[in-house]
């Protein structure tokens, strides 16, 4: 069983008191515990059972303008007593830093709202078993399916976090969260390909059956794929790359790259970055949200932010420190964001595909080629060639490369936004990109 | 060696007693207790932004039956919870019959000393050289206008239990130096990382001229980037420097020679061995027993001794790097590569410090051989699928080379290539071999690892380029 609330908190307190008698003058501490326990299959077997048990803890202390932080998962209070000792000892000899405080005890979360994130409902090892045959079988239905590997993990978590201006709050939530990795294989190539489900409730995933054979689907169709010439093509990108092009953006704005000056989007606030028909939304108070949450990791409320309307940008995503540094406040955005999603757009998906005689689906992309500072973007990706709206045959072994300011001006959207994830884009085309092939 | 059982309700004893009544019947396993103890200073923006300290203490417990695998891990080192984690293995592996395997490799031989870096330097002195950092990099250059600079340093202290009271235990060390530099001039923005680290104390790190290089070198990059012109796109000839572009053959094969994925037949070289997976004059070793390298152990996460184990020989596979469990299953040894991140997880095979040996190649030759290509310095990240062997990296410094000559530097690009063929490509190797400085971090089911890599440069006739110019 997780430790409850009463647990947690008082831990929390008991750090915050030894820190004050200590000489802090002022302490935040996070306390946390997560249950989990995962079976693996492979090739319809049992392969691996795994249950973990995570406690942690991690307190930030404050002398003036100076700050320190430490983090255990040794709760034992003697373990504790050397760690706030050490802490505040450190938070002396760090140097000042005028922006380091407290978040604004106007801006804290008054209430934790139900957002009904978390389901108590445990499925036996045995179930989770079941769950897993049924899906490897589907998975491995057809022949080409050489290699079948899944999993289902169910996840638990409770936590506190408490600060020296009363702030004592937290909650539990849960996941349920079934993957299939499947490998097929033909005269000529072998290829992998995936696909999961994760859900705050156990009765909102997935079936076994249709995940294992749509991660089938999806690695049979990549078999035998070709190399394509370099040219200047139309793309479009499949939901699960499209939602990448969105967490850049999203880390693009983050406070502490703006205030830093390393990203390519500083001082674009009020500009137009999209083309108009594009908003993009950082909604934190979804029932059942993967993303969503009442207050950041500093205790700050979160409300809905429409980050941009209309192509225009119209918020960063601040925290506490690096909204004093640009003299904004913080819209509880320390951490990340919650749910974030591309407004749907206007045409239907075979619309889309259809736009332009010949097109490269991308299904996905391996590499780290997004930089923030410059915009550049370079990665590795593999898809289909779509001519005419019909797909044609599978490519791999291409770059795609642009540059995000031009990217960003460039992007349609079709109308096929579900929220299966905590980031969410509908599909979308990317035109005047360069691949490099043969 | 570090007493897990000091304030515990659990006596050593009990705790091997439970060990070997849980492993008796399964045919591996152990309980692997560990002990970190880490810390990070950051320097940003002109300012220390963050001092901060953290020690983890657990155990994790693994019991094998064939080829099934049971875990379970806690961070409470108690006699409730130890028992709670037997009866989670027992109800896992419900009829077992294994035979315990109680062979394991004995060797006295360490790699690195017994210290405790982050206890070496105080504080002050840290942050005293973090500030000498900054202002130098700031005086030398008026295009600097962001500067970050961090050290981080760890301890950990792990043992292992076996089946039977054997115990095997290590100590290790690691501390990072890592800069970057941001330049901003006309308007338009360029950055440099530089870094240094591997098993060894601050001191023998931090004397001024050698944090001096590292500021010259993040700074460099930077400077080198700012005239960088749109990279080319397409299929062309690429010289790689030596050092830390050895992360191609990380990305490349290295993966790709891991037991798991061979047993499992998802690698594209699972049924190679024995056969030529590169030209003459290729070979490619893994090899964990460098004195205070990063990717080194004395002994791996199992307890196996580590050791330098030829994976390519002049062209041919030779061997896969194994772990206990998948070595036992394909009827061979462990090459001592059982590496797990902490405790928190399973082991895995995994790579160490993965070396290409000198050839008698010379790196001018190679670009005077090049009338059209890319001569690639540094890069940053890397990335493989497996199953159908095509990896990227994404350079952070290259050039152009044209007509034999190296030209102007080109923006950073992905490069991508085809795992099992790349080595078919290499045409020309070097004999300038260079360690990389340290800094290498491997990423595989969701476990970080530390690695190194070395390789001479390079001759490859055939990769694709991916820049934006046609």
């Amino acid at each position: 069983m997780i430790k409850d609330q009463e647990y947690l908190s008082e831990k929390a307190s008991y750090c915050l008191d030894l820190a004050k008698k200590l000489g802090a003058t002022g302490s935040s501490a996070v306390v946390s515990n997560s249950v989990s326990e995962t079976v693996n299959f492979r090739n319809r077997k049992l392969d691996e059972s795994n249950r973990s048990d995570n406690l942690a803890i991690s307190i930030t202390t404050f002398i003036g303008k100076k700050k320190s932080s430490i983090s255990s998962s040794n709760l034992l209070k003697d373990n504790l007593d050397t760690l706030i000792e050490k802490c505040v000892e450190t938070t002396k000899n760090t140097p000042e830093d005028e922006f380091n405080s407290l978040p604004d005890k106007d801006l804290l979360a008054k209430e934790v709202k139900d957002l009904n994130l978390y389901d108590d409902t445990h499925i036996k090892n045995e179930d989770k078993i079941e769950y897993l045959k049924k899906l490897e079988t589907s998975a491995s239905s057809n022949k080409q399916i050489v290699n079948t590997e899944s999993s289902f993990t169910e996840d638990r978590s409770n936590f506190i976090l408490a600060n020296t201006d009363g702030f004592c709050k937290g909650y539990k939530d849960s996941s349920f969260i079934a993957s299939s990795i499947t490998v097929a294989k033909d005269e000529s190539s072998m290829e992998r390909d995936y696909e999961y489900t994760s859900k705050c409730h156990l009765k909102d995933i997935k079936d076994a059956e249709s995940l294992g054979k749509l991660a089938a689907e999806q690695t049979i169709r990549k078999l035998s794929p070709q190399k394509i010439s370099s040219e200047k093509i139309a793309l479009i990108f499949d939901k699960r790359i499209a939602r990448g092009v969105l967490s850049t953006f999203a880390s693009a704005i983050f406070s502490s790259a703006i205030s830093r000056g390393t990203s390519f989007l500083k001082d674009k606030i009020n500009q137009k970055i999209f083309s108009d028909e594009i908003n993009i939304f950082d909604k934190p108070d979804i029932l059942k949200g993967l993303g969503s949450k009442t207050f950041d990791s500093e205790g700050v409320k979160t409300e809905t932010l429409k980050l941009v309307d209309q192509g225009i940008l119209k918020h960063y995503l601040v925290d506490t420190y690096n909204g004093k540094k640009l003299n904004l406040r913080s819209n509880g955005r320390c951490g990340g964001t919650s749910n974030l999603y591309f407004e749907k757009g206007k045409v239907s998906y075979k619309d889309l595909l259809s736009s332009n005689s010949r097109c490269l689906y991308i299904t996905e992309t391996i590499g780290h080629g997004s930089n923030i500072v410059t915009g550049d973007y370079s990665v590795g990706a593999t898809g289909f060639l779509v001519e005419n709206g019909e797909f044609k045959f599978p490519i791999n072994e291409i770059t795609i490369a642009g540059n995000f300011k031009e990217m960003f001006q460039n992007i349609t959207l079709a109308n096929d936004l579900e929220f299966e994830y905590s980031t969410n884009s509908p599909t979308m085309m990317i035109e005047g990109m360069v691949v490099a092939g043969k | 060696m570090r007493n897990f059982f000091e304030k515990s309700d659990l006596s050593r004893s009990e705790a091997e007693n439970i060990v070997s009544n849980t492993l008796n019947k399964c045919d591996d396993g152990e309980l692997f207790l560990e002990d970190s103890k880490s810390e990070s200073i950051v320097l940003d923006d002109n300012k220390i932004k963050n001092s901060s300290y953290s020690s983890d203490l657990g155990y994790g417990f693994r019991a094998i039956s064939g080829e099934v695998v049971a875990y379970s891990h806690s961070n409470d080192i108690s006699k409730s919870s130890l028992k709670q984690s037997s009866e989670s293995l027992k109800s896992t592996l419900k009829s077992t019959k294994g035979n315990y395997n109680h062979s394991i490799p004995k060797s006295n031989k360490k790699y690195y000393e017994n210290i405790n870096p982050i206890e070496q330097k105080s504080l002050k002195e840290k942050i005293e050289i973090l500030n000498k950092v900054n202002d130098y990099l700031r005086s030398k250059d008026n295009n600097v206008k962001q500067v970050t600079a961090n050290f981080s340093g760890e301890q950990k202290s792990i043992e292992i239990i076996r089946s039977g009271g054997e115990t095997l235990s290590d100590v290790r060390p690691l501390i990072r130096f890592n800069v970057s530099v941001m330049l901003d001039k006309n308007g338009r923005k360029e950055s440099g990382v530089y870094g240094i680290g591997g098993r060894n104390s601050y001191e023998s790190y931090l004397k001024e001229d050698n944090w001096k290089k590292v500021c010259d070198e993040a700074l460099r990059i930077a400077s080198v980037n700012l005239e960088s012109k749109p990279a080319p796109a397409g299929e062309m000839k690429v010289v790689l420097g030596p050092g830390w572009p050895a992360i191609l053959i990380h990305e490349a094969v290295g993966h790709g020679l891991e037991g798991d994925f061979n047993r499992k037949k998802t690698s594209a070289f699972h049924n190679l061995m024995g056969q030529k997976v590169a030209s003459e004059g290729v070979t490619i070793v893994d090899d964990g027993t460098i004195d205070n390298r990063r990717g080194s152990l004395s002994i791996d996460d199992e307890g196996t001794p580590t050791e330098k184990t030829i994976l390519i020989e002049n062209g041919i596979l030779k061997n896969f790097m194994q772990d206990r469990l998948n070595a036992r299953l394909m009827k061979t040894r462990s090459t001592g590569s059982g590496r797990r991140e902490n405790y928190k997880h399973i082991v895995l095979p995994r790579m160490r410090n993965t070396m290409m040996l000198n050839g008698n190649h010379t790196q001018e030759e190679m670009i005077k051989s090049v009338d059209k290509g890319i001569f690639a310095v540094s890069f940053g990240g890397g990335q493989v699928d497996i199953t159908s062997g095509k990896f990227v990296f994404n350079c952070t410094e290259a050039y152009e080379i044209i007509n034999g000559k190296i030209g102007s530097p080109i923006k950073g690009a992905t490069l991508i290539g085809d795992g099992p063929s790349i080595l078919k490509e290499v045409t020309m190797v070097g004999n300038d071999m260079m360690l990389d400085p340290g800094i290498g971090t491997c990423g595989k089911a969701g476990q970080g690892v530390p690695v190194g890599v070395a390789q001479p440069s390079i001759l490859i006739s055939k990769m694709t380029v991916g820049g934006t110019k046609l």
